[in-house]
């Protein structure tokens, strides 16, 4: 399973986590910490898999951004890789051309399609049309809900009150 | 209240906080309220009715909290409400966020709603249940069973997602439920293989499409599947077959996707019974991996390639070429990975050319990879060393490289080697002064060189045993000294080597006597070292030299063969004291023993006092005596009542001396030595030693009693001599209580008045067998006592039978005083031990 899904930017800036083991606050800290040190300082032609702690680290860079999963010793790592760009492209497809400034500034919704994609640290969806969808209907739900309340039947009701 | 305005605070505060890098930090953005706020919040937003409110409280929730607050449980309710939602789209966050951080106890209230909904309508849902049950079954294993049915039903599903995460719900539920492995064993696999072979030839599908091939996430989560369920079962084994074949040769390798498909079907031919075709086909694989660019692709295929050595280590022979390439990859993750494999791949053949290559390329490796390259070689060298010159040249060159990287146990083995190799003393001692002058930096190198010059100066120096390949050399005695004193004087060497330099100093007096006043002057300039172990030392050797040039040679006598089945065997059962001590300065002097290291022994400093000025009168038993005074401490269970024993209770002291002590073999040396030392492991060593006493068919390792045995027949009165009796003396009953009695029988030796040979004899007058018994004894000074082995160490009850033990007993005294005995006797009855000790003062005169 994954253990964590970690995006770094280049400079050491963590852009989300994602935990799907048991780690305290504290852990967590740490945990950033060395696996940034590590993955950073790796030159751009080396293997994309680390060895850390007993666990292995796959890590992907997209422009300024290092996308981490932690695996177990036993998993594919090339499936990984996969999974990875699975992620990345979905993120494309939703925000059009994604870069880092949209992570920065929606990182609610990076989350919310983290959530279709990996549960309990195992793969969801396998089509990205499928992920884009369930997160286009969520989404529109949520608009329809903010129009409701800003109508204005709405705000004489409460002025009403 | 605007619901937006507090998910737009809870947006921010999020955001804030996560851009927090210390608590410090976090604290001063909430304002000094603590984090237990932002969790109510949570809780608060889940409750509400909205849908993006409860979209926000569930990603607070996962973000904010985890599995271990209690915090938790306030959620179950809204959790359950939820489970049963009318949206579909709130049941799906509901279960994302069961399924990413659920404790044990909601996994327990929950599991039958998720049971529920493994088989609602919608399939989004469905497949949401399927990974939210195994994070449930993973915490609460017992609710496994419940789900075996729902997840097989999965398998027959057509939608992709819900049959990845069926199917992944399924290799779980057989990880934790061996009856679910069964179950899934007899019903699934050729649904499964049907499947697989299905989404193999499927056309063109462009949702699924990756690289040109559909779903690989199903194609390996189906494998990964098979392959848990062919493990270890030729049946379910043989259905697969076809189909691996068929993905191992169509699928295209020439992008990522299609690798790891690859290397899952590699994985899976591995792990399952086969009978071999197939096999050979995944090597292939592995190699055509193995020559990839691809970093990635390569790393994979020697981490593959190390389980199949186990399965097929010809075939992975193969490549061992480019295996040793990988070692010398720039990448860090491959070169451990290629050490790791190299050393399962060596055998007797290639190891001779593997390690050359490793210790070349150990020069120009980076210091991170050094200390593990180090090890390797030195573990390999040790196992496949045949030849005792090739090993010593190796190690020799290791050292020079990275003798800093050497563990302690590796240059002891090498010098228990060097010991034994006594042909190869000359060569040795040689190439290690030749390496010595070149790399000095190497603390292990020094240390090693500076043993061996201590030993074999005098072979350095007259170049004895010459080989035929060797360079001539001239080392002149002043060399040799010049050598140890550099060692000495450097400021970078520890503790351990200027303590070894100053041993070798001292034997190099005794090998050199022309550079005595030179070797002198280097020694006194360590006695005011602030260091103990140095200044003890150096005073100590000192004195020798001065006041006691006579026996000093006997002392640095050229060390006996360290025994390597001992050594081997006592490394096995990790006893490092000893190991230090015995490839040290052992025997040469009793001081010496004193490790380098931090551990005290502070009651030799009382004997050997009293034992230096005067060498017993038999030159032969100086050492046996020596080595008989420091097993004092040995019966004594605690150190810590040693030195009060030392100095009071004389006879008890030489109460070891009544053990056989056979000096040839260097393996009683360093076991009684090593027993002396290890405080920490007495017990181990007094089982040791009881052995010694009590040899008989019963001894525990073969190894230690054979040369043992041929030493006290040697040396000892063997128990025909006992009918020689010049003149005949009455026997004696030395002790009887109601639970034991023993008789000595004695007799004289011809032609040599001074010793008795005493036959004991044991009879066990009560009712209970006597186990582990064991005799001991004590004489004073001006008597010498040899005890053979008993004939046996149990005593049948009630007299059935009887031990006897032969004595020999030589009075210095003869005819001046009478024998006086003092007796100790441990056997263990009724699961109690006991110990009896009593003075025999009635030996009959004139003995």
């Amino acid at each position: 399973m994954i253990h964590f899904v970690l995006l770094i930017s280049r400079q050491g800036k963590v852009r989300l986590t994602k935990w799907y083991s048991p780690y305290s606050q504290k852990e967590r800290t740490k945990v950033i910490r060395e696996l940034s040190g590590l993955i950073l300082t790796r030159g751009p032609k080396l293997c994309n898999f680390v060895e850390w702690r007993g666990l292995r680290v796959v890590y992907k860079r997209y422009a300024s951004l290092y996308f981490c999963m932690c695996i177990d010793e036993d998993d594919n790592e090339l499936e990984i890789l996969e999974i990875i760009h699975h992620y990345v492209e979905v993120l494309d497809r939703y925000f059009g051309s994604v870069c880092e400034l949209d992570l920065i500034y929606n990182f609610h919704k990076a989350y919310f399609i983290l959530d279709e994609l990996l549960i309990a640290g195992e793969l969801q969806e396998p089509s990205k049309r499928t992920v884009t969808r369930l997160v286009a209907a969520q989404d529109s739900l949520v608009e329809t809900a903010k129009e409701q309340t800003s109508s204005i039947t709405n705000i004489i009701a409460q002025a009403a009150k | 209240m605007n619901p937006f305005s507090s998910g737009t605070c809870l947006r921010d505060m999020i955001r804030a906080i996560r851009a927090c890098k210390t608590a410090a930090e976090e604290r001063a953005v909430m304002l000094g309220y603590p984090t237990h706020f932002g969790q109510m919040e949570c809780l608060k937003l889940i409750a509400s009715a909205g849908f993006p409110e409860k979209r926000i409280g569930y990603l607070g929730l996962m973000l904010l909290l985890d599995e271990r607050q209690e915090v938790l449980m306030l959620v179950t309710n809204s959790l359950k409400q939820d489970l049963n939602h009318s949206n579909q789209y709130i049941v799906g966050l509901a279960l994302c966020a069961l399924g990413n951080i659920c404790s044990a106890e909601m996994a327990r209230d929950l599991a039958p709603e998720v049971e529920r909904l493994l088989q609602f309508r919608d399939p989004n849902i469905r497949k949401k249940a399927a990974l939210c049950s195994i994070r449930i079954i993973k915490k609460v294993p017992a609710l496994a069973e419940n789900f075996i049915n729902c997840a097989a039903s999965l398998l027959k599903e057509k939608h992709h997602g819900v049959l990845i995460t069926g199917v992944q719900l399924c290799a779980d539920l057989c990880k934790v439920s061996s009856e679910a492995l069964e179950y899934f064993r007899k019903k699934c696999t050729e649904g499964l293989v049907r499947t697989l072979r299905d989404i193999v030839n499927s056309p063109y599908s462009p949702e699924y499409d990756i690289s040109g091939i559909t779903d690989p996430y199903l194609h390996i989560r189906l494998l990964k599947l098979l392959r848990i369920l062919g493990q270890g079962d030729a049946d379910a084994s043989d259905r697969m077959t076809d189909i691996l074949a068929q993905v191992a040769t169509k699928t295209e390798s020439n992008k990522n996707a299609g690798n790891a498909i690859l290397y899952e079907c590699v994985e899976t031919i591995m792990s399952i019974e086969d009978d071999g075709g197939l096999r050979v086909l995944a090597i292939n694989i592995l190699g055509k991996f193995l020559s990839n660019r691809d970093n990635n692709i390569r790393y994979v295929a020697l981490n593959m390639l190390m389980r199949a050595t186990t399965l097929d280590a010809q075939a992975v022979q193969r490549h061992r070429a480019t295996i040793l390439d990988c070692v010398k990859d720039s990448d860090a993750s491959i070169r451990k990975r290629a050490l790791d494999l190299l050393y399962l791949l060596v055998n007797d053949n290639n190891v001779k050319h593997l390690i050359k290559e490793l210790i070349e390329y150990l020069e120009v490796s980076d210091q991170e990879f050094k200390g593990d390259l180090t090890a390797k070689i030195c573990s390999l060298v040790e196992k496949f060393s045949s030849e005792k010159i090739w090993y010593i040249d190796q190690m020799l060159k290791v050292l020079s490289e990275a003798g800093n990287f050497v563990k302690d146990e590796v240059w002891h083995a090498l010098i228990v080697v060097i010991s034994n190799a006594s042909d190869l003393h000359g060569y040795t001692i040689r190439a290690l002064y030749r390496a010595f002058l070149t790399s000095t930096e190497q603390e292990t190198l020094v240390r090693v060189a500076v043993w061996c010059i201590g030993e074999y100066g005098d072979m350095l120096v007259n170049n004895v045993g010459m080989l035929d390949i060797e360079d001539p050399i001239t080392v002149t005695e002043c060399d040799a000294v010049d050598a140890v004193e550099v060692a000495i004087k450097r400021h970078t060497s520890d503790l351990t080597t200027k303590a070894m330099a100053l041993i070798a100093l001292l034997k190099l007096s005794s090998r050199f006597p022309s550079y005595s006043e030179r070797i002198k002057g280097i020694i006194v300039q360590n006695k005011g070292n602030v260091v103990l172990e140095l200044q003890q030392r150096s005073i100590e050797f000192n004195h020798i030299l001065q006041k006691h040039p006579k026996f000093r040679s006997a002392l640095v006598e050229r060390m006996p063969v360290l025994d390597e089945a001992t050594f081997s065997g006592r490394r096995a059962g990790s006893l490092p004291t000893a190991i230090s001590t015995s490839s040290g300065a052992p025997s040469n002097h009793p001081n010496g023993i004193a490790k380098p290291a931090t551990a005290p022994i502070p009651d030799f400093l009382d004997l050997s006092s009293d034992d230096v000025p005067a060498p017993s009168s038999s030159g032969g038993d100086f050492l046996q005596d020596l080595l008989g005074v420091d097993l004092s401490p040995t019966p004594a269970p605690s150190g810590a009542d040693m030195p009060p024993k030392a100095s009071t209770d004389v006879l008890l002291d030489l109460l070891s001396i009544g053990m056989p002590l056979p000096v040839q073999t260097g393996l009683s040396a360093s076991d009684i030595l090593s027993s002396s030392q290890d405080d920490k492991a007495p017990f181990v060593n007094f089982n040791g030693l009881a052995s010694l006493s009590s040899l008989s068919a019963n001894a525990t390792s073969p190894a230690n009693a054979a040369p043992m045995m041929d030493l006290l027949d040697g040396r000892g009165p063997g128990p025909q001599k006992s009918e020689e009796n010049g003149q005949a003396y009455p026997s004696l009953v030395a002790y009887e209580s109601s639970s034991l009695r023993v008789m000595f029988n004695f007799s004289k030796q011809r032609g040599s008045p001074q010793t008795t040979l005493i036959q004991a004899t044991f009879t066990n007058l009560s009712s209970n067998v006597y186990n582990d018994f064991l005799f001991q004894a004590a004489v004073p000074k001006f008597l010498q006592l040899h005890l053979d082995p008993a004939s046996s160490n149990t005593l049948p009850a009630s007299g059935d039978g009887s031990i006897t033990q032969n004595l020999k007993v030589t009075n210095s005294q003869h005819g001046k005083k009478s024998l006086v005995m003092r007796v100790r006797i441990a056997y263990k009855t009724n699961n109690k031990d006991v110990l009896e000790e009593r003075q025999i003062n009635n030996f009959p005169q004139n003995l």
